[in-house]
């Protein structure tokens, strides 16, 4: 495994005009290693979502680089997979049919497609729901269906943008564990956004704490916990120390927002 | 009607296989909600059939209004005989043609227009400035404008449903959910696939609305221009009727344009669904 090194380099991001502007993101630096799992956690409104979607593709940074296995990112591109916070899916695809999507726009052929993508399906426990619509199913069944679409199209990176943010606390459990499963079969590099510091530290390599608007990287804590985790991982004295530390740090974060516009 | 007995879309989250079996039978309260609507078109039957059979006068007269059972009468005759179907088809033809080429040019300028900058700045404006005319008043320009009758009366007909359809369509394309397209963007699609897979069937719920309100507004061109400058069709021929004192043919006139209006719609819809399997089916309360 060799692709998926993504190199955030002094990244600057604002928005609005003039007196209006608001500086979301500054010289904000980051790097992964190939088949890394890192977690982006912050108060709300920190930019975290912001450095997301400038990786994405769909934000241009006013300042800094990002590259991914040496190329500069310029713009969106199946090679760097989103999936988002809730309300991804296309309505009016089925599942399978969302799955096949990016193949689709790769041009490779019906029966190979709906091959490959009921595999994936397969793999996030959705093998008999091809044919339904997604209004027809649960969130995190949508959510599972937003990953296997993303992972699909094989991408260097996976970027979840608080992926599980909109789920109740039981499922919310339940797709961590699941994600840790698919993710030790793909191995894709993994940026995961969240302001949930037990699902932060429960399946990152890595946990970078941003701070309060402008973001940038307060402190990157390492996670040795190790693999395969299972849920009962966040009751050990390891878990509850990195927690302790990464608690104290985000505390001090939100009591320095300040309101205003997010994005 | 918000608490109509069976009418929840319960989502299905079990086995796929499990819906099948599990269609429900009509619940009894439907049987006597439908009792209660054949009672209320009985009883709208019954007062016409009073007011006319006794010439009810109070300021509004009935007096020269025909019984049911004359309309009943005079539309067994005008079935009967084939010069009334000439009539129909007439009034068909024009509808479908106008209507044809209203959705063609609606959806085909709305999507554009709700989709490009260019388009909207370009072609929008001219249209907004149209829009506020009522059809009927283009009658006389477009009796100039086109060599037929049966062009200038499609003209018309098809003027009237282009705006609803092409503010419908400008409307849904406007709020399709921008991250259905940054998710098309980041699976790989261009710019014509997102056109493709995102922009038309993100609207199309709004199209079908626009086609429905549309189909509506094209019949009551198409009646009002008939019998302004018609020759054919059922409008003329219920115009023509008061004129010539068969007063029991306007009332049938005036069923069949309901009948055939109707039809239309409920036409647009069976299709709009059949377009649309991904929208909750509505339970139908036996209408």
């Amino acid at each position: 495994m060799s692709t998926g090194r993504i190199e955030i380099n002094d990244l600057g991001i604002a928005y609005g005009a003039n007196s209006r502007r608001v500086e979301a993101v500054r010289q904000f630096t980051l790097m992964t290693t190939p088949g890394e799992f890192v977690a982006l956690l912050g108060p709300s409104g920190c930019g975290k979502t912001t450095v997301l979607n400038a990786v994405a593709g769909f934000v241009q940074p006013d300042a800094g680089t990002i590259v991914l296995d040496g190329e500069p990112v310029r713009g969106p591109g199946a090679d760097r997979g989103m999936v988002f916070q809730q309300h991804s899916l296309f309505p009016w695809k089925t599942v399978l049919a969302n799955v096949e999507f990016g193949l689709k726009m790769r041009g490779i052929k019906k029966s190979l497609r709906t091959s490959q993508a009921r595999g994936y399906l397969d793999l996030v426990g959705l093998a008999g729901f091809e044919d339904a619509y997604p209004a027809e199913l649960s969130g995190g069944m949508q959510q599972r269906v937003g990953i296997a679409r993303t992972l699909v199209n094989r991408p260097r990176v996976m970027l979840m943008d608080e992926p599980f943010g909109a789920l109740d606390a039981q499922t919310r459990l339940n797709m961590q564990e699941l994600l840790l499963n698919v993710w030790r079969e793909v191995r894709t590099t993994v940026i995961f956004v969240t302001h949930d510091i037990d699902e932060a530290l429960f399946l990152s390599d890595r946990v970078a704490v941003m701070t309060a608007r402008p973001g940038e990287i307060r402190d990157v804590v390492a996670v040795k916990l190790t693999r395969p985790r299972a849920a009962e991982v966040i009751t050990t004295a390891e878990f509850m120390a990195l927690k302790a530390r990464v608690l104290a740090q985000v505390r001090e974060e939100s009591a320095r927002v300040a309101p205003g516009p997010r994005r | 009607m918000a608490s109509m007995p069976g009418a929840e879309t319960a989502p299905l989250v079990g086995a796929p296989a499990a819906q099948a079996a599990a269609a429900p039978a009509a619940p009894a309260g439907l049987w006597r909600r439908r009792v209660r609507r054949a009672a209320s078109l009985g009883v709208f039957f019954v007062l016409w059939h009073v007011a006319t059979e006794w010439d009810l006068a109070f300021y509004v007269r009935f007096q020269n209004i025909p019984t049911p059972a004359q309309v009943l009468a005079e539309a067994v005759d005008l079935f009967g005989a084939a010069g009334f179907y000439v009539h129909i088809l007439a009034s068909l033809e024009r509808i479908w043609l106008g209507f044809a080429i209203a959705s063609v040019l609606g959806i085909g300028l709305g999507l554009l227009i709700g989709w490009f900058s260019f388009a909207e700045d370009t072609l929008f404006p001219p249209i907004e400035l149209l829009r506020p005319i009522p059809a009927v008043a283009w009658v006389p320009l477009s009796i100039m404008l086109w060599p037929t009758e049966r062009s200038s009366i499609v003209f018309i007909t098809a003027l009237g449903a282009f705006f609803p359809i092409v503010l419908n369509t400008i409307h849904g394309v406007e709020s399709i959910d921008r991250q259905l397209v940054r998710a098309a963007t980041s699976l790989g699609a261009g710019r014509a696939a997102i056109f493709r897979e995102v922009v038309i069937p993100g609207a199309l719920p709004s199209i079908v609305t626009g086609l429905s309100v549309g189909m509506g507004v094209s019949w009551l061109c198409l009646i009002s221009a008939e019998m302004i400058s018609g020759q054919f069709g059922v409008g003329y021929f219920t115009w023509v009727a008061y004129g010539i004192v068969k007063y029991s043919q306007i009332v049938v006139g005036m069923l069949v344009i309901g009948v055939l209006g109707m039809m239309s719609s409920a036409l647009i819809r069976v299709i709009g669904a059949r377009c649309m399997p991904w929208l909750p089916r509505r339970a139908k309360g036996g209408s």
